[in-house]
Parts: C-alpha cells; sequence; structure tokens
C-alpha cells in the first residue's frame, strides 16, 4: 500500500478485516486435496538460465512426492516428503539419502527455494499471528496486506509480509523476513487462473535476497485436482523405480 | 705499516683472539637469525599457499570478490585455454587448477541407507602421477592409512574425519553436494586412503578428491574454481608475485566479472596486513638484535683499548706521537672487526645455508601439532644477509675503538712518569 492510501484510510477510519479471518479464508482456498502437477522452474542464475521440468504427487498436506524430468542431468531424481521428513534419491549414486539439518536450508536444484521452503506444509494461521496493515493493489486486484508474525518456535521466516487478493483469496506477493528484520525472501505471483473451482497461482516469481541472479520462475504446467494416486508412490521404495 | 699491525695482532693473542672471537660469534648470530626470522615467516605464509591461494592465484572476478562466499557458479570455465595461457606465459610459475566444495559425506549400512551424516570441506586437485600438487600437499608424507588414490572415484578423507564417520580404507562413501548450477549432487566414492594434514582446519574434515572426478560430480567440465601459481624456488616473493599479477592482468583488460583475474598471495589470502605485521616484527627483533650485539662488541673495543692503558702511556713516553697511537689502534680495531665480521658472516652463512637446504626437523618435539606450520625449521638467505651482520660488526668494533681511544689524545705526557711510577 503506498503511503497516500494509508494515511487516507487511517483518517477515514476505514474498518481493515480481521486478520485471522483473512488467514482462515487464504488457507481453506489453498487447503491440499490429492493433485498431480507437471510444473517447470526456470532458474536465472547469474551466468545463465536452466529450466528443470517435474511431476509431482501430492496428497493432503503431507504427502509429496517428486519426480524431475529434465534437463537429463536431473532426470530420474526423485523426492518423497513424507510428514516432517525428506529423501532423496539420485540415479547416478543409487542411493536414497535423508535430507536432514543444516541441509534443508540448502536450495532445490540451485532455484531461490530451500527445501526448507517445500517442506513448508502447516497452515498460515496455525504458525502465525496476522494483522491488516492497510490495502494495495497487485496484478490490478485489490489485495489486504497482512503481516504475520511467527506463533510457534519452528518456523523458518519469523515474519512475512503477504498480499491476498481480497475476493479470491490467494496470496499475490510476499516477503519473507528472519528475527533480525532482515529480508530473506520474495514471492511474486504473474499469473492467476480459476481451476477446478478456485483461484490458483499458475506463474510466480521467487528471489533469495540474500543471493545474486535474477529469481527462480516457477510455472504449473498442468494440474489434476482430486486425482486418483496410489498409496505406494508414498514410500521409499518407490523412489528407486 | 698494516703488515706491523697484523704481525703484532697475530703474536698478542690478546689483543686480537677474544675481540675477533666476539666480533665473530655475534656477526654469526646476527646472521643466523636474520635468515632464520626470514625462512620461519616463509614457512608460515607457505602452508598457507600450499593449502590455500598458492603463490599466485587466477578465478574469475567475481569468484575474487565474493571471498570466502565464492561459490563454484562463480568457476573460471574454459580451464584448459586458461592454464595452457598462463604455462605458456610463465612457464617458470607451476599452475595447477583446484576446485573447493563443501558438502556432506553420507555413509550408506547394508541396506544401502544412511548410517552416519557429516559435514565435509572438499578440495579437489590432480592427484595424477607426477602432478605437482603431490608434493605441494606433501601427501605422500601426509598418508595416514591407505594409499592415494590411483583410479577414478577414489578419494581421500582426512584421517581424524573417517574415524569419526567409521570408515576405512576401500569403503564406500557419498558426497551430497551441490553443482556449479546449484543443483544436487551425489556421488558415491570409495576411500583409498587416510591423511592426516596437521592443519585442524582440513583435518577436522576433509575431503580429497582428483579434481577429474569432481569436475564430473559436480558438472564442472573444463572449470574450475581456480588455478594457483607456485613461484620458483621456496618462499612466496611479493615483488616478482605483483610484477606477474600486473602483467596478466594488462594482457587481460576489459571483459564481465567472469573474466579471469590474477591476485597475489598478499591479496588473495587477505593477510596483507600480516605480511607487514611479520615484516615489522622481524625487522623490529632484528634491529633489537644487531643493536644489543653492537653494544657488546662496542664494549669488546673499549674493553680492548683500556686494556691497553699501560702500553699506549710507555709508547707516548717514549715519545711516540698522540695521532699516530690514535690511527693504529683504529687500524687494529678496523683489521679485527674486518676479520672477525667476515669470519661471522661466513659462519652465519654456512649455518642458514645448511638449514635452508637441508632444515632442522622438530617432527618429534611437536608429534600433536594443530596449527598450520612446518615441521622442519629452515632458513632462506636473502642478498641483505651479507651485509646485515658484518657492517654492524665492522662498525661497532671501530667505533668502541675511536671512543675509547679518544683518552689516548687527553694524557699528559708530564704526568706518566708519576703514572707509571705509582
Amino acid at each position: 500500500m503506498n503511503a497516500i492510501g494509508g494515511i487516507v484510510l487511517l483518517l477515514l477510519g476505514a474498518d481493515l478485516p480481521d486478520g485471522s479471518a483473512v488467514l482462515a479464508n487464504l488457507d481453506a482456498n489453498s487447503g491440499s486435496t490429492n493433485k498431480i502437477v507437471v510444473s517447470e522452474m526456470t532458474i536465472h542464475g547469474r551466468r545463465e538460465s536452466r529450466t528443470i521440468g517435474a511431476k509431482s504427487w501430492i496428497q493432503g498436506e503431507s504427502q509429496s512426492f517428486t519426480e524431475y524430468l529434465s534437463p537429463p542431468r536431473e532426470a530420474g531424481t526423485k523426492m518423497l516428503k513424507l510428514g516432517d521428513e525428506l529423501w532423496t534419491y539420485s540415479p547416478s549414486s543409487d542411493r536414497i539419502i535423508k535430507i536432514s539439518g543444516h541441509m534443508l536450508r540448502q536450495s532445490v536444484m540451485g532455484s531461490d527455494l530451500s527445501y526448507d521452503d517445500m517442506m513448508e506444509d502447516r497452515k498460515l494461521g496455525d504458525v502465525y499471528d496476522a494483522e491488516v496493515t492497510g490495502e494495495d493493489s497487485v496484478l490490478e486486484r485489490p489485495c489486504w496486506v497482512l503481516t504475520l508474525t511467527a506463533s510457534v518456535p519452528d518456523v523458518a521466516y519469523y515474519s512475512r509480509e503477504i498480499w491476498v487478493d481480497q475476493t479470491r483469496h490467494i496470496v499475490l506477493k510476499e516477503n519473507r523476513y528472519g528475527k533480525s528484520g532482515k529480508l530473506l525472501k520474495t514471492a511474486e505471483v504473474l499469473e492467476t487462473k480459476h481451476l477446478s473451482g478456485r483461484w490458483v497461482a499458475t506463474r510466480a516469481v521467487f528471489k533469495d535476497a540474500l543471493k545474486s541472479g535474477d529469481g527462480t520462475e516457477f510455472s504449473i504446467e498442468s494440474i489434476e485436482f482430486d486425482a486418483e494416486i496410489p498409496d505406494y508412490i508414498f514410500s521409499k521404495a518407490a523412489l528407486k523405480e | 705499516m698494516i703488515r706491523f699491525l697484523v704481525k703484532g695482532l697475530l703474536r698478542d693473542r690478546s689483543r686480537s683472539l677474544f675481540p675477533l672471537l666476539t666480533v665473530a660469534i655475534g656477526v654469526s648470530l646476527v646472521v643466523l637469525m636474520d635468515n632464520y626470522l626470514r625462512g620461519a615467516t616463509d614457512a608460515m605464509f607457505q602452508a598457507t599457499a600450499n593449502f590455500v591461494c598458492g603463490h599466485l592465484r587466477v578465478t574469475t572476478r567475481a569468484y575474487a570478490r565474493a571471498g570466502a562466499d565464492a561459490t563454484n557458479e562463480l568457476a573460471l570455465l574454459g580451464l584448459d585455454e586458461v592454464t595452457a595461457g598462463l604455462r605458456r606465459d610463465f612457464p617458470d610459475v607451476t599452475w595447477t587448477p583446484r576446485i573447493r566444495f563443501g558438502g556432506l559425506i553420507d555413509v550408506p549400512d547394508s541396506a544401502g541407507m544412511t548410517r552416519v551424516q557429516s559435514p565435509a570441506a572438499g578440495l579437489a586437485v590432480d592427484l595424477s602421477e607426477g602432478s605437482p600438487e603431490l608434493k605441494i600437499l606433501r601427501l605422500a608424507k601426509s598418508l595416514a592409512a591407505g594409499r592415494l588414490p590411483s583410479a577414478p572415484g577414489e578419494v581421500l578423507l582426512s584421517d581424524d574425519f573417517a574415524r569419526r564417520l567409521g570408515v576405512g580404507p576401500g569403503d564406500k562413501v557419498t558426497l551430497i553436494s551441490s553443482t556449479m548450477n546449484g543443483s544436487m549432487a551425489v556421488q558415491n566414492f570409495i576411500l583409498s586412503g587416510t591423511v592426516r594434514f596437521g592443519v585442524s582446519a582440513m583435518d577436522r574434515g576433509a575431503l580429497l578428491a582428483d579434481i577429474g572426478d569432481a569436475q564430473q560430480a559436480l558438472d564442472m567440465g573444463d572449470a574450475a574454481g581456480e588455478v594457483l601459481g607456485f613461484l620458483p624456488g621456496e618462499g612466496y616473493d611479493d615483488r616478482p608475485a605483483t610484477r606477474l599479477a600486473a602483467q596478466y592482468n594488462a594482457a587481460h583488460p576489459g571483459g564481465d566479472e567472469f573474466a579471469p583475474e590474477m591476485a597475489t598471495m598478499r591479496t588473495a589470502s587477505g593477510l596483507g596486513s600480516m605480511f607487514d605485521l611479520m615484516g615489522a616484527a622481524s625487522a623490529l627483533i632484528l634491529a633489537v638484535f644487531v643493536t644489543a650485539m653492537g653494544i657488546v662488541l662496542w664494549n669488546a673495543g673499549l674493553m680492548g683499548s683500556l686494556r691497553r692503558y699501560g702500553e699506549i702511556g710507555i709508547r707516548l713516553a717514549i715519545g711516540e706521537d698522540k695521532g699516530a697511537v690514535y690511527r693504529s689502534l683504529l687500524a687494529e680495531a678496523f683489521l679485527v672487526g674486518l676479520a672477525g665480521s667476515a669470519i661471522g658472516t661466513v659462519i652465519g652463512l654456512g649455518i642458514s645455508y645448511y638449514l635452508q637446504e637441508v632444515g632442522l626437523n622438530i617432527s618429534g618435539m611437536i608429534p600433536n601439532a594443530t596449527v598450520v606450520i612446518d615441521d622442519v625449521l629452515r632458513a632462506r638467505i636473502a642478498p641483505g644477509s651479507i651485509f646485515i651482520g658484518f657492517l654492524p660488526g665492522l662498525l661497532a668494533t671501530f667505533v668502541g675503538a675511536a671512543i675509547s681511544g679518544l683518552g689516548v689524545l687527553k694524557r699528559q705526557t708530564a704526568v706518566l712518569a708519576k703514572e707509571f711510577s705509582g
């Protein structure tokens, strides 16, 4: 929200909605069902850009299985997330490796996203206190600007500033901060689509503020909601198949 | 006259031997101290050169700017061409590429699942037969168990690290790291042996791989983080290094942040102020030592003249001119100083040469050293070593005799008879 807008809002005494209510709507809209997503991630590095293709099978909030499809060097690499545990399989070593500890803070495939970001599955309302601080416009859509402050200790980002579409209930822009107030990551949605009765961000740019480069563009090529996913997919045995 | 004085000095040992020995010992100690301090400083910086940055380092500009945060995303591409150019333009310098990388070492159990995992600091160098790295990193000497890698896919781990992981030669370990593009790199290796560098930072968790294996694992074909250059001879010399770096950088102007850039050890290591401090400290230690030795030699000159108080009195009493006596004292002091300084310089240089070429092995005194230190004490002779002891030795003896001899001019011939009668 720009400064003038904020002052006008303050002078008019306009009512801002309750932060928890906005967050509840957001969580309800983004609540996961079973879905199969084919996506592309273009990493704009300091030297060159690379595009990595992947297919993900997602069940509920805590189980997902991802297979990287391209480029050839990454093809066949798989990742399995079960609750708060993450395993990866690399065909070149034929090893299943558990990603834990400080490795979770490492970048996924050189992108601006970390494994911690990938592991995030809790609803925002469960781990943050929200306060609506104003209004703004993103992608020509009216948004509530919310400041989220962690209500639990084990979160990757102590506070966040999110721009939530007032009627579509999706996040269109986000800044993530550390406990010191340092900006760590930004996200900006470039495109949204209405799919299977809900609004989905289909193209977004993530940027690690501590990293050089022009960020990572994530786009959804196809998404299938309420898909039938066999249980064996979410097992370590599936990693080697 | 000179012949007469030399004869006098040779025949009267008390006039020559003690002052000569004093001057020779003092001068030899000054020469030895100068060369030893230079050698010790060299040894300290050489360990940094060998393990960290070489005497010269060629990287991309971005890699150099990033300093300790440099990643292989900023590596030098076209490595073969860069290295060939360096070897052609600077044939006296030994050039060798290296890749540094971080990651995890994962040790599988019998089912192939993670048994233990620990962070590792990776260093990839040319481990092929005849590679200069074998000598630079003293690998054969550092080997604690097993053997050096001789086939692709073999690596070394630091001995402490291997013990902590519970692995030994022949075991399989998996490196989890990042490619130069940032993707996850997972590669299996066979542990061929373990090494003990005597450098705590490396002994804590180092993995040493052949550069070819690292290039393959980290997707760095024809790329390396850095190319290190080692000047001929043992020590680092900032002047030629600065000249070569300036020459290289002048020949590679323009370009983007990924263009190659050469830096000297002084700038690449971030030890510039340490270099200055060590230089100043060495100069201060040497100055104090030279001054102390000067005072001793001066005192020896004074003692020599005072001891001959009676002899000088008789010479004056029988009619020898005061000026002639004074001049003969100075000439004798000059001869003693000249001979003593020459002998002292030769002895000091001789011992220094032995320490420079052979060294003194003190490994038995530092069995558990955990700092970057060479276990062979060495000295380094520099052109200035010839004068550092010689001039103070000659001057101090001469000045000592000149001041004490002033008494000759003050003595009254008329009271000499009274002095002797007493």
